[in-house]
């Protein structure tokens, strides 16, 4: 067993997912916690779906749009991207599992934020993208914090959908709770066991690094 | 000079207005619920009337026929509220500097100075007296450089004490920097010592306008 390589592979791929979780996230955040809209209903559900329904059905969706004959799989094979079995369906299972819970999160945050500071930044001349981006996040920091390590803990433990669309390839698409398992799954109880000490090590130290971070943010609005 | 000519209705309150304030210090008066507060707001783009017409200086911020609505952003208006939300995430002077425009007529210096806030510029804002967060608060709406300054009963949450202190410094404004004020409370004394032309307001309508003499008695 590959120790090192399985942990690192799962951590950055984890720090990718959430990292692609902020763009889509934050805008979906901003967007059900200030904006009325038609469709906004359909929207919430579309974004919460993963979190409820079983990850392999989510990881089936994926395998369809994403395999080369699917509709976004057939246009990136075009590009030369192939993303099925690969570390991109890796990251890609990660981001869709992690993201309700960034957007959640940083939803709840937004909306306790003060509606009085945005307008009174309104009157100062802030459009609402500066508005969003010196006022309301800022003062959100720490849900976007919290939501950040929740997408992250999710992403790094993230198996159903990950065994659907990447599979278990040793040294190209085996994360930790895929490792584990296989590793259990064929009586490797030793490796599978280190793993789970690993596991738990990445968790700890997750929420060790958001509540570091919140207590320096140190805002309280 | 604030051309008003609007309706704005919400629930079973509907406010009417219909007045020119040439003034440089309009004192809108009246018990609360009258609407001072929500006058201040429509013009400052933070709530849409039903219908009619808001101009500042000549300039058309909200027409309903001619489909103008500028955004709060757009329509350089000073804004100072009762509760003061000055920024709890930046220290007074990036407070201050938040909405200052270039060209403005002020630098940060003559503010400060004209407040009495040199001092503050590197304090945490949560650490600040409620008369030093009410004169920073009215300092970063002068930096924007504002063609009106709305200031909305900027002196309720204060004691008498202090009131009286900072009340210099509002006349300090008024007399140097060269923008029309319009300047809600409920307060006899101050509406008096302040007030160039007071608007009484009651229930939505203005019910009596003139100077201060003869709308106070």
């Amino acid at each position: 067993m590959n120790l090192w390589q399985i942990t690192t592979f799962t951590v950055v791929t984890a720090v990718a997912a959430t990292l692609l979780m902020m763009p889509p996230g934050l805008l979906l955040a901003w967007l059900l916690a200030r904006r009325r809209f038609r469709g906004r209903v359909l929207l919430e559900t579309l974004v919460s779906l993963p979190l409820v329904m079983p990850p392999v059905a989510t990881g089936l969706i994926l395998l369809m749009l994403f395999a080369p004959r699917g509709p976004i799989g057939r246009m990136l094979s075009v590009l030369g991207v192939e993303v099925i079995f690969t570390w991109r369906a890796v990251v890609l299972a990660m981001t869709v599992m992690g993201l309700p819970l960034f957007v959640r999160t940083l939803r709840a945050g937004i909306e306790q934020v003060d509606r009085r500071y945005e307008a009174i930044a309104a009157t100062l001349g802030a459009g609402p993208f500066r508005v969003f981006f010196s006022i309301t996040l800022p003062l959100a920091l720490p849900a976007l914090i919290a939501g950040a390590v929740l997408g992250f803990a999710r992403a790094v433990g993230e198996f159903g959908a990950t065994i659907m669309v990447a599979g278990s390839i040793p040294g190209v698409t085996r994360t930790l709770p895929v490792a584990i398992y296989t590793f259990a799954e064929t009586g490797r109880d030793r490796d599978a066991a280190i793993l789970l000490a690993v596991s738990a090590t990445i968790a700890a130290a997750a929420l060790w690094l958001a509540n570091h971070l919140s207590s320096r943010a140190g805002v309280r609005p | 000079m604030i051309a008003l000519d609007f309706r704005l209705e919400q629930g079973s309150f509907a406010l009417e207005m219909r007045e020119r304030l040439e003034a440089r210090v309009t004192v809108l008066f009246g018990p609360s619920g009258a609407g001072k507060t929500t006058i201040l707001e429509a013009i400052a783009g933070l709530r849409r009337p039903s219908r009619g017409t808001i101009a500042v200086n000549g300039r058309a911020v909200y027409d309903a026929a001619r489909r103008i609505d500028l955004p709060a952003h757009g329509r350089h208006v000073g804004y100072v509220s009762q509760d003061v939300s000055l920024f709890p995430h930046l220290n007074v002077r990036r407070n201050l500097l938040y909405g200052q425009r270039r060209g403005g007529r002020l630098e940060l210096g003559t503010v400060t100075s004209m407040l009495a806030i040199e001092t503050l510029l590197d304090r945490d804002v949560r650490d600040l007296s409620g008369g030093e967060k009410q004169r920073v608060a009215l300092g970063r709406a002068l930096m924007s450089a504002p063609d009106i300054l709305l200031l909305d009963e900027p002196l309720a949450a204060v004691d008498v004490e202090l009131r009286r202190r900072i009340l210099p410094y509002l006349e300090r404004v008024r007399d140097e920097v060269k923008v029309p004020i319009i300047y809600v409370t409920h307060d006899r004394d101050e509406a008096r010592r302040f007030a160039d032309h007071v608007l009484l307001l009651e229930r939505g309508t203005v019910v009596r306008s003139g100077d201060a003499d003869a709308v106070l008695t």
